[in-house]
């Protein structure tokens, strides 16, 4: 599955509920209410305004621990220990990347920085799809850990805008099978 | 408590007041009809529908950016001052100044841009300002960032009397906030929502300013004094401490004319309430301390720093969903209200504001932000907020008091179908840009594959939409504004105008 579709779904489900709730409250204003009306809604609108608070409570803890429990960014002043390390350097318009193949199915540690301005070192997998991204930083070394599932010709994107040749500052990665083949 | 007298008198505009809103909102309406030109034009670029060389789109980009922001902050500053004069004493002179500064500062941009070649964006991250590769050089860029130092200290000056006049007559900034009902007591339903919200931007908006002014000074010094090296990691930080609070400042001035209209529409009181002033106040510290999600990428920036942008991030949206689209849809519910332009605004203005953050918060969860970053979902979140929320407050207000100095709430045939344009054009560009960073397709390119382009050319089209209906209602506006102010007494009660 891919992980932007997910994340798609999810946005569009939630505004959707968003514009329901708005879709129908606009139905009702023009709709003018008696006075028993009026003080029964306002109860039920006390009511549902603190469901609706519980209900995004427990969405918050939950979603918070699910996304961070396990820290998505690696420990930048730590032995990462990957068995394979590629060193990355970013700078007004091209990248440097050696080496340039890499194996899948182990990780791969990226060490990420700018000689330059910043940059964006984001892979693209050969589907047209961000597989992975940090930032290129002069003074700073970022580094990305990243196990790629597939052989093919994976595209580095610069993702920050550094000037004139932003967009075409791209270049290749090999991703071949394990053992090199 | 905000009046339910449609036009109350102590609204109405003296001479030199009227003078003074009509320049803001007039200057604010132009503006935006240019930056989406200018931003309907890069997006046909991007869409192989026009040819602009890379320079001028990024020429282009520098300006949209820094144009629309500082756009945005200058008509909803007029918001903020409409409604806050009311309760406190605002000086005129500091209204003034604000405007002369600002437009002293946009003509500094204008020029480093336009002549001096200028194209690091708004952003001017260190140290890209100075490595303009030949296209523009580093006094370009001192030029550049004078600008934003004029307009700082502008909006400054009219924070700084707002702070004066809030204090004398609720004595600190933390009384005016509402601070001391939080836990307890008889809260005042006369405690303006102006105030509360006036006071939260006025403290989270001098402290982003504040943090503009030191890396501006700073990236200033480097442009001088080149030997002198910055940290681009602080220099970053600072940055979007100061543009997430600018521009994050825009949608809590602008929310203002939503509090204070709206129940005039609905013909309902719309208090202030314990949950209310619970949300500002935690809408003040999360607003200041949010910034860190736009630096989830920059993975050398302490651990604690990038949980603080996610939960954060997240956190933000409770004052949003259950307190003022929540307030907003039951101020409304079953209220009779009658359909005219500042109605349809206004609650639409709340939609995008509610439905805008739902790809926002999205964007600030660190492993959703691995694959969506730079990406052009981060315009798409942004403009449903801007375009279909803050846009939509500041043309509430807008068509609101033209409705005033006409005696009645603005709904002709051509605001009927202009509307509806603007709905569906906003809609469609939202959405363009949201599907193309589900996609993958980065922002801020301006040459892009063939892939990328049926969600540019969906996008420009929606654009045009956008700008045809924009045209109408600056047009439409500005006669409006300066027709003769009524006279006599403050006519519509808030009762007609709910039907």
């Amino acid at each position: 599955m891919i992980f932007q579709n997910v994340v798609w779904t999810l946005v569009l489900v939630g505004m959707g509920l968003v514009a329901v709730g708005f879709i129908y409250v606009v139905a009702q204003a023009g709709k003018p209410a008696d006075e028993v009306a009026t003080r029964k809604s306002t109860h039920t609108a006390h009511v549902l305004q603190a469901w609706l608070f519980a209900v995004l409570l427990v969405g918050f803890v939950a979603g918070s621990w699910a996304t961070l429990h396990r820290f998505p960014i690696p420990p930048q002043h730590a032995e990462l220990g990957a068995p394979q390390v590629v060193e990355v350097v970013g700078r007004q318009w091209s990248w440097q990347i050696t080496p340039d193949t890499v194996q899948a199915g182990s990780t791969v540690e990226f060490r990420v920085t700018s000689a330059d301005v910043n940059h964006g070192f984001a892979i693209y997998a050969p589907d047209g799809r961000i597989v992975a991204q940090t930032q290129a930083m002069p003074g700073f070394t970022n580094k990305l850990l990243y196990a790629f599932r597939q052989p093919g010709t994976y595209t580095v994107q610069c993702l920050e805008y550094c000037g004139l040749a932003h967009a075409p500052m791209r270049t290749t990665i090999q991703v071949v099978a394990p053992g090199g083949k | 408590m905000a009046s339910l007298t449609l036009y109350p008198d102590d609204e109405r505009l003296a001479g030199g007041e009227r003078a003074a809103f009509n320049l803001y909102l007039i200057s604010a309406l132009a503006l935006f009809v240019l930056m989406m030109l200018v931003g309907l034009t890069m997006r046909m670029a991007q869409a192989k529908w026009l040819s602009v060389p890379p320079n001028l789109f990024y020429e282009l980009l520098s300006m949209h950016g820094a144009g629309m922001v500082g756009t945005m902050a200058l008509a909803t500053t007029a918001v903020m001052w409409f409604f806050l004069r009311k309760y406190v004493r605002l000086h005129l002179w500091a209204f003034v100044a604000n405007y002369v500064l600002f437009m002293l500062g946009a003509v500094c941009i204008i020029l480093s841009i336009f002549v001096g070649g200028y194209g690091a964006l708004w952003t001017f991250l260190y140290p890209l300002p100075v490595r303009g590769m030949g296209l523009w050089t580093s006094d370009t860029a001192a030029l550049f960032m004078l600008g934003y130092l004029l307009i700082g200290v502008g909006s400054l000056l009219f924070y700084l009397d707002g702070a004066a006049g809030i204090i004398k007559v609720h004595g600190n900034l933390g009384r005016a906030l509402g601070l001391p009902w939080l836990f307890g007591g008889k809260i005042d339903p006369a405690h303006p929502k102006a105030v509360v919200a006036g006071t939260m931007v006025i403290i989270a908006n001098s402290l982003g300013i504040l943090a503009g002014a030191v890396v501006l000074v700073m990236s200033l010094i480097n442009i001088f004094y080149p030997t002198v090296l910055l940290n681009a990691l602080v220099a970053k930080n600072l940055i979007y401490w100061f543009g997430h609070m600018y521009i994050n400042a825009t949608i809590y001035m602008g929310v203002i004319a939503v509090y204070e209209l709206l129940p005039r529409y609905s013909g309902k009181p719309y208090p202030v309430s314990r949950p209310f002033l619970w949300s500002w106040a935690v809408s003040t510290l999360f607003v200041i301390i949010v910034f860190p999600h736009h630096l989830l990428m920059d993975f050398a920036q302490p651990r604690w720093l990038a949980i603080i942008g996610q939960v954060v991030s997240w956190g933000a949206g409770f004052p949003v969903f259950v307190v003022t689209a929540y307030g907003a849809l039951s101020n409304i519910n079953r209220s009779g209200m009658r359909w005219t332009m500042p109605s349809r605004l206004m609650v639409l203005s709340v939609f995008g504001w509610a439905a805008g953050i739902v790809p926002a918060i999205m964007d600030g969860t660190i492993r959703i932000n691995l694959v969506m970053h730079n990406t052009q979902w981060v315009p798409g979140h942004f403009h449903f907020y801007l375009l279909l929320g803050v846009l939509a407050m500041v043309l509430a207000l807008m068509f609101h008091e033209i409705g005033s100095r006409a005696h009645a709430p603005p709904n002709s045939g051509a605001d009927k179908l202009g509307f509806p344009i603007y709905l569906v054009g906003g809609l469609i560009f939202v959405f363009a840009f949201l599907d193309a960073g589900h996609l993958s397709v980065p922002r801020r390119m301006a040459e892009h594959l063939d892939a990328w382009t049926p969600t540019d050319r969906l996008g420009s089209i929606g654009a045009i939409l956008v700008v045809l209906a924009m045209l109408y209602f600056a047009v439409r506006i500005t006669v409006g504004l300066l027709r003769a102010p009524r006279l006599g007494a403050s006519g519509v009660r808030a009762q007609d105008a709910a039907g």
